[in-house]
């Protein structure tokens, strides 16, 4: 029964949505009305992301890119359809605002300060702020033990903000990307990486470190990953807000994370799957 | 914008970008010297590691170089300069920095020597000095003053460059800061604009500075 009213309103959803994409996008603009195959969504993901966005190739994978797959099959756009572009996080809110992307699906968290300039559907995922070590190291337990210890993150990132805060004086190595991160953490010239536990996980999966790596599992943040979107598109929003919905209720968003961060033995942290917000 | 400057520390990156300018200026300006030294000088051997310096260093990507002294030299064989990571990149982003930059003060200070009439050289010798006393006597302080137009672009282009070190170094100096910015605040052009103008004032003066230098103190010949 309520899967049947869910077709019923995602049938609903995808002709809004495609008239809503018709009407703000002149260059897409063709009158395609409620049929299923007329345009493209552009989405803007991480490209360089094990486990959450990566290209290898031309083939994407990754807990956002199903995830967008996913929303865009709700919103009546075919996995084929789906241009995926590449939104680095310095630039995702100037994709959105100048429209050359529909969505961001990138490891994106919701904060009031992004909220300035653009809208989110979701969360669709909520992460925390971890530690990754290696295998064999009992001595990290949680963000209180990390004295003395040698711990890396990407310049200017939230998490490496975040740990110099909850950890004050500690001895942190800032990179331009996690893989120098990792690969140093590795090579054991530093003791832990920190940032999402979501990120950890894909790292820690990755074949080269399968066995090596390991996520303590202490999360100290809450990282709400949502969607974003043109600010005040309200109407796409509660589409993809009721995507997302279906997506938990139907057990596909379990399968999606099981898929993606099953094998670094991940398990969703408190509060997953979580209920999205109401969209304003 | 003022909330930006009130929150963040915008002008003690700055102060470091200042620091990381001067330290690695004496730095690059030291290994320049020895460097064209050796390439001018007469012994074959000593030429070609000049030249090798020269062309290895000046055709490696700066950041590439950056990411292996943290990296390679530091981390895996252990060439640590501090216990605290951001002393021990700081220095690092230093070091690098001037090798890089010896190499166009290298070439720079070359083209300085090779403005110089042979005779001069020639005369030079012909008087008794020795290779050390006519460097120093005769060529070196004229090259420095052939060359003050090149060394110029060499110093502004270093500044510039001081932003590279933000790969290993953290949100210390201007570009790291600014990536702590975008991180917390959007990206925005005001701000992205704010530290372009930093670099306006720290870049431009100079620029004239040179300019006016090179046209006081060229030899007249």
């Amino acid at each position: 029964m309520t899967t049947r009213r869910m077709m019923v309103a995602a049938a609903a959803v995808l002709a809004l949505g495609l008239s809503a994409c018709g009407s703000d996008d002149p260059e897409t603009d063709t009158g395609a009305g409620g049929d299923s195959e007329a345009e493209g969504l552009k989405v803007g993901i991480k490209y360089d992301q094990p486990g959450l966005g990566l290209k290898q190739g031309s083939e994407f994978t990754g807990l956002d890119v199903d995830v967008a797959t996913y929303v865009a099959k709700e919103l009546g756009v075919e996995a084929g359809d789906i241009e995926f572009i590449q939104a680095p996080s310095a630039q995702r809110e100037t994709l959105i605002e100048t429209g050359q992307v529909d969505m961001v699906v990138a490891t994106y968290s919701i904060t009031d300060a992004r909220k300035e300039k653009i809208s989110f559907a979701g969360p669709y995922f909520i992460a925390g702020q971890d530690l990754l070590v290696r295998s064999d190291d009992t001595s990290i337990t949680g963000p209180d033990t990390l004295d003395g210890k040698k711990l890396c993150s990407v310049t200017g990132s939230t998490s490496a903000q975040k740990v110099k805060e909850t950890v004050p004086g500690v001895n942190l190595q800032e990179f331009g990307t996690y893989s120098e991160c990792v690969a140093a953490l590795a090579s054991g010239a530093i003791d832990a990486l920190t940032t999402d536990d979501t990120i950890l996980a894909g790292y820690a999966a990755q074949e080269q470190y399968k066995g090596k790596l390991k996520v303590v599992g202490q999360p100290f943040s809450e990282e709400r990953y949502g969607i974003g979107l043109k600010k005040g598109d309200t109407a796409q929003c509660q589409k993809i807000t009721d995507a997302i919905k279906k997506m938990i209720s139907d057990g596909e968003w379990q399968k999606i994370v099981d898929k993606n961060l099953g094998p670094a033995n991940y398990k969703a942290g408190a509060g997953n799957p979580p209920t999205p917000d109401a969209c304003a | 914008m003022g909330e930006i400057l009130s929150e963040y520390d915008v002008l003690g990156a700055f102060w470091v970008t200042i620091q990381l300018s001067v330290l690695s200026a004496i730095g690059s300006l030291l290994i320049g010297t020895v460097m064209a030294v050796l390439r001018v000088s007469p012994v074959a051997v000593l030429r070609l590691i000049g030249t090798s310096y020269v062309n290895i260093v000046r055709n490696t990507p700066l950041t590439l170089l950056m990411a292996f002294s943290v990296l390679g030299l530091s981390f895996i064989l252990g060439l640590q300069l501090s216990d605290q990571a951001t002393t021990n990149s700081y220095w690092w982003a230093v070091i690098m920095l001037s090798i890089y930059h010896g190499a166009f003060v290298c070439e720079a200070l070359r083209s300085g020597v090779n403005t110089i009439p042979p005779g001069q050289a020639e005369a030079a010798r012909a008087m008794g000095l020795t290779f050390g006393q006519s460097l120093s006597q005769v060529l070196l302080p004229q090259a420095f003053r052939g060359a003050i137009a090149p060394l110029g672009s060499t110093l502004i282009a270093l500044i510039k460059n001081t932003t590279v070190a933000a790969v290993i170094l953290g949100t210390a100096e201007a570009a790291g800061q600014l990536a702590e910015i975008t991180e917390n605040e959007g990206a925005s052009l005001p701000t992205f604009f704010l530290f372009a103008l930093g670099f306006v004032i720290l870049t431009l003066p100079l620029g004239i500075l040179f300019t006016n230098l090179s046209q006081r103190l060229s030899v007249k010949r």
